[in-house]
């Protein structure tokens, strides 16, 4: 039973409507750690969702999402700190002259970090999507990592290893998420064309998309570039919503979390993904109490560091080795199935629809 | 620059290379014959080292006591490693990977957990303090060490594996796994093997690289390990004397960049990062050019 085209358009305007409602309605009403948490929700939606299609759809395994990230963090933060925030913070050297003088208001700056993260994306992709599997992964943690040791090592640009401070909060809960929904909705849009087949046909078989006429290299950058654009804007908004940047945010480490996440939600699920991130914050949230000492009933309870990084990694061999799929595999929620399982609920007889 | 400080250079650099070189072997014999790239290679490394300084710190061992019985613990992780997350993963590339991936994270935590983050000194034996001062150039005896503990290492592997029957079974895996199990080589039992040498050579390395930096902490593994991995796609990954000569010219690399261009100090780890990418894109067999099999990814 697969309601008219119009029904689940109508439907998902109104889920986008409901999602915005309900994001402003937590800003106000929700305590400080909630929103937080529903913040670090919506940037990861935006970082995984990217990977699913590099990954998930395209089957490009890339190992960048680092450093792409720290390009827009970066970008972000250097483009909103008024100039004399930045004479102020450069301790080791002073800054360099356009970024001295330099302050725009965040949403172009997130635009220019997204677009400058799809350049790297760009330079990174085009030489190394040539290569496969193991090669592919390792050049591009190479690249990651060469991004992030150049901010160490470059003091009038980046203020090198201390990074950055003060950088003015101006997201809200709003904007990130309609972020992500922007993400999302053009993931899936491009996903469900001709172009996201032929990128599902190169995920499937190389030298057959090569065949039937599938221009492999161009079509694996254009996907990469995309992805960098979007991990660009994530970097930028965790910037904004931190206030703080530091080479060490970017570390690899960031990309196995977003690993993690895009497998637990499986790889090829969009929804699956967004399901993920949510789950991701919340479960890190609830094990850094055990990781901090505290007084319970008097009995002083050392806390355990190191804990919750010790449960991510047990969790991510646990999925990897009996649970590949994740929890969506290659499913999406979709209008369709929810309601005819509401129909099936309720009993009501088959409406007019078409037959799905 | 004096011949005197050159010779002085030179000798540093040796000294790290044979360790990048030690450790590169680990990674490239079980790439050999498994194709995966272990991750945890470098966790196997400071497991070796940290549990020597913990025997040595809390059951006052003798240090050779300790890093024997470190060794076979490591051994016994690093084969645990393999029957619990990697065998099940062998058929599927990108998982593999993943699975070796956390397996180093765990391992990392763990110390974390179990012991702390923090650095505890590296109960290196004595006489490796000493210098030894011909003229004007004085060297180390632990650098000698490291050199002569290498290239006795370097031997003993290259005879298991071109001698006896193990290395054999091990060269026909790596060439063939279908047509190595039909002659009825049990591919299980070499790779296991193959893992053994890899965290035994682990284990050496750590020990010679402790003593030259005589600190350990649970992300001590991390930098050697990711050199050494970068030594051993230089050299042609899967290929021993690749590791070797790799692992040679990465230390010898470093160390001249520094020697020669002292303002770049810095920018030495993206250099090696540098190196990696270009060699993988222009010459992904290594200077050996070594033919891997592709499996179907």
């Amino acid at each position: 039973m697969k309601p008219q085209k119009k029904v689940r358009r109508a439907l998902s305007i109104a889920a986008v409507i409901a999602v915005l409602l309900f994001s402003v309605w937590a800003e106000r009403h929700m305590d400080g750690f909630q929103v937080r948490i529903i913040h670090m929700w919506g940037i990861y939606v935006i970082l995984v969702s990217s990977f699913n299609l590099i990954y998930g759809f395209t089957g490009q395994f890339s190992l960048a999402h680092a450093g792409l990230a720290a390009v827009g963090a970066y970008t972000v933060a250097l483009l909103t700190l008024s100039p004399a925030d930045k004479q102020v913070s450069f301790m080791l050297a002073p800054p360099v002259w356009p970024i001295s003088v330099v302050q725009w208001p965040l949403l172009p700056s997130l635009l220019l970090g997204g677009l400058l993260a799809a350049l790297a994306g760009f330079i990174i992709g085009a030489p190394a999507l040539r290569l496969h599997g193991d090669y592919l992964l390792i050049t591009t943690l190479g690249f990651s990592e060469i991004i992030r040791l150049l901010l160490c090592n470059l003091p009038g640009v980046t203020n090198g290893a201390m990074g950055l401070k003060g950088i003015p909060k101006d997201t809200n809960l709003t904007w990130v998420w309609g972020l992500a929904i922007i993400t999302l909705f053009i993931t899936k849009r491009l996903v469900d064309s001709s172009y996201g087949r032929a990128l599902k046909c190169i995920r499937d078989d190389e030298i057959a998309a090569e065949a039937v006429g599938v221009n492999l290299s161009s079509h694996k950058v254009m996907a990469f570039v995309l992805s960098s654009f979007f991990v660009g804007i994530a970097g930028g908004l965790m910037s904004n919503l931190l206030g703080t940047v530091a080479p060490s945010t970017f570390k690899p480490d960031l990309t196995y979390a977003v690993i993690t996440m895009a497998v637990l939600g499986g790889v090829r699920s969009l929804t699956g993904g967004v399901l993920a991130a949510g789950i991701y914050p919340v479960a890190s949230e609830l094990l850094r109490t055990i990781e901090t000492p505290r007084q319970i009933l008097g009995i002083s309870y050392p806390g355990i560091p190191g804990l919750r990084s010790l449960a991510f990694a047990a969790m991510l061999l646990f999925l990897i080795l009996f649970y590949r799929r994740g929890l969506m595999g290659s499913n999406e929620f979709s209008w369709g199935g929810i309601l005819s399982r509401v129909q099936r609920l309720f009993g009501r007889p088959k409406m007019g629809g078409e037959q799905g | 620059m004096t011949i005197d400080s050159f010779v002085q250079y030179l000798a540093n650099a040796i000294a790290l290379g044979s360790m990048y070189a030690l450790i590169a072997i680990g990674y490239t014999i079980v790439y050999g014959v498994v194709r995966l790239i272990n991750m945890a290679h470098g966790d196997f490394f400071m497991a070796a080292a940290f549990l020597t300084a913990f025997g040595v710190s809390s059951f006052a061992l003798p240090w050779y006591v300790s890093f024997v019985l470190a060794t076979i613990v490591t051994v016994g992780v690093g084969l645990l490693a393999e029957r619990v997350a990697y065998r099940p993963l062998r058929k599927v590339r990108i998982s593999s990977f993943i699975g070796a991936t956390s397996v180093s994270f765990l391992i990392q935590n763990s110390f974390v957990v179990f012991f702390s983050s923090r650095s505890v000194p590296f109960p290196h034996p004595e006489f490796l303090d000493r210098v030894i001062k011909f003229g004007a150039i004085s060297l180390p005896v632990v650098v000698l060490f490291i050199m002569g503990v290498s290239a006795v290492l370097f031997l003993i592997l290259t005879y298991i594996v071109t001698r006896t029957k193990m290395g054999r079974a091990m060269r026909a895996v790596s060439k063939d796994m279908e047509a190595a199990l039909m002659v009825g080589v049990d591919a299980d039992r070499v790779i296991a093997f193959a893992f053994v040498l890899s965290t035994t050579f682990a284990s050496a390395g750590a020990f010679l690289w402790c003593s030259r930096f005589p600190f350990v902490s649970p992300f001590t593994g991390v930098m050697p390990g990711l050199k050494a991995f970068i030594g051993a796609v230089m050299g042609g990954i899967g290929s021993i004397p690749g590791a070797l000569v790799g692992g040679f010219l990465l230390g010898l690399a470093e160390i001249m960049l520094v020697a020669f261009l002292p303002t770049l100090t810095g920018f030495r780890d993206i250099f090696a990062y540098l190196l990696l990418i270009l060699f993988l894109l222009f010459r992904p067999g290594g200077l050996f050019n070594v033919k891997i099999r592709e499996e179907k990814v």
